[in-house]
């Protein structure tokens, strides 16, 4: 136990320096962004260096309950029901934050914080679906119950993930596309070795943080059920 | 295959004799669009507007009755241990999942048959390109039941079913509805089913998926 614990420890140290270098990189670091004709670009473009790595992160988050949950009902061990829950909890903060940086950003890009658009829709979408899932771990009470439904719920919420992938690419939209060639044509292009690699750099940090929070959820979930064992073996 | 069949004529047979559900699913819709039509009255000489209002409404009513019919498709069962005769039938778990999906289909196309005509009276449409608006409402439909059914299943062991079907329903069929949506819109303004064929491929998609998946766990949502 001691030597778990001292690895999280680790871990959260080694993703607070991260943290902190992708973020001194992204204000200090980074040259000033110019459009292709030469035009100053608005520094609320420096949004788009969390933005893209949360949003990968919850889609990874969201992956890591789908397959926690397939292993669930293969195996039924009791730890990937424990993965699937922490996984959840997580990834709907991250999600939440994608909608709430994704906002900002549009906000001082577009105007507007919320377009009715296929690729904020399914992000919401998203979101909603991972919220019924923690719904439903509530509402249900016998355990055993409860970690098969919601396995089986965690399958078919994770459908609309590949959905809001492929959403942006079927229908004309305004969002942007950074990398590769759009099938409509219009699309924004990222560039320059300095600007990927501060990319690169923020990514490394939110897979981190992402770990980071994981493992600690984990470690309270099952500290949880220890208690919950020993409450239950009282007289 | 025959076995699902079996299944679905068992529960088309136990509807038809006291359409019980089918009668309030279709009264349900009916208010739904006569209530939308009642609140947008001002609107409805304006064929723009129209336009693009009523696709959503017509898509509110299908989910909404269907979220009815839906939520008593396995709660029917739990009346004398039907549920319990279904699992002991010699037949695969995934029969039991296609026989159910195959009735609620038949009772949402029995319903939206009757909707269609007072949906095009309340909001003054001649309905052009009927060919395309069957293939949306089809498949649309298709995706909404199959993972409805699904889900039915799973929330019917539940204490608090009723709460919880629209809450995990909902979010689900959002990439079902959209597309849904936008094809019976351009179908309705100049009605040619060429137009549609993204939208289409995309409902096709999703049927695909949300079926397949739902075979392969249905036998975990309807439990031991």
């Amino acid at each position: 136990m001691s030597t778990n614990s001292q690895k999280i420890n680790i871990l959260s140290i080694l993703t607070a320096i991260v943290m902190f270098i992708a973020a001194y990189m992204i204000f200090f670091y980074l040259p000033q962004m110019r459009d292709t004709s030469g035009q100053l670009l608005d520094s609320s473009f420096k949004i788009f260096y969390f933005h893209l790595p949360i949003a990968i992160t919850s889609y990874l988050a969201f992956f890591v309950v789908f397959v926690a949950s397939i292993l669930y009902l293969k195996k039924g061990t009791h730890n990937w029901d424990v993965l699937a829950r922490s996984a959840a909890e997580v990834g709907s903060i991250f999600a939440l934050l994608v909608l709430v940086t994704g906002s900002i950003w549009a906000k001082a890009t577009w105007g507007w914080y919320w377009v009715w658009e296929p690729r904020l829709t399914t992000s919401l979408a998203l979101f909603l679906v991972y919220l019924a899932y923690l719904m439903m771990r509530q509402a249900i009470e016998e355990p055993e119950k409860r970690a098969r439904l919601s396995a089986v719920f965690g399958i078919v919420g994770f459908a609309s993930v590949p959905l809001s992938f492929l959403s942006i690419r079927m229908w004309r939209s305004a969002h942007p596309l950074m990398f590769g060639p759009s099938a409509q044509g219009s699309s924004g292009g990222l560039e320059g070795t300095s600007l990927q690699f501060t990319l690169i750099v923020n990514f490394i940090a939110f897979f981190l943080l992402f770990a980071t929070i994981l493992a600690y959820k984990v470690k309270n979930e099952n500290l949880q059920e220890e208690i919950n064992a020993k409450k239950q073996a009282l007289p | 295959m025959i076995r699902s069949l079996h299944i679905a004529a068992k529960d088309l047979k136990a509807e038809f004799r006291t359409k019980q559900m089918l009668n309030s699913m279709v009264i349900f819709s009916l208010l739904v669009i006569v209530i939308f039509s009642v609140s947008f009255g001002d609107l409805l000489g304006d064929s723009e507007t129209v336009s693009q209002l009523a696709p959503g409404v017509l898509w509110i009513a299908f989910t909404f009755a269907g979220m009815l019919g839906l939520s008593r498709s396995f709660a029917s069962e739990l009346e004398n241990g039907c549920l319990e005769g279904l699992k002991l039938c010699p037949v695969d778990r995934s029969a039991i999942y296609t026989g159910k999906a195959i009735s609620n289909v038949v009772i949402m196309f029995l319903v939206e048959l009757i909707t269609i005509p007072l949906f095009a009276v309340m909001f003054n449409y001649n309905i052009q390109g009927l060919l395309g608006l069957v293939v949306v409402i089809v498949l649309g439909t298709i995706g909404f039941i199959s993972v409805g059914t699904l889900l039915s299943a799973l929330t019917v062991n539940t204490g608090t079913r009723e709460l919880l079907l629209p809450i995990l329903l909902l979010p689900i069929i959002i990439p079902v509805i959209i597309p849904a949506v936008l094809a019976t819109g351009k179908i309705l303004v100049n009605g040619d089913i060429s137009d549609i064929s993204g939208e289409l491929r995309l409902l096709l998609v999703y049927d695909i998926i949300f079926f397949v998946i739902a075979q392969l766990v249905f036998e975990y949502a309807i439990g031991d």
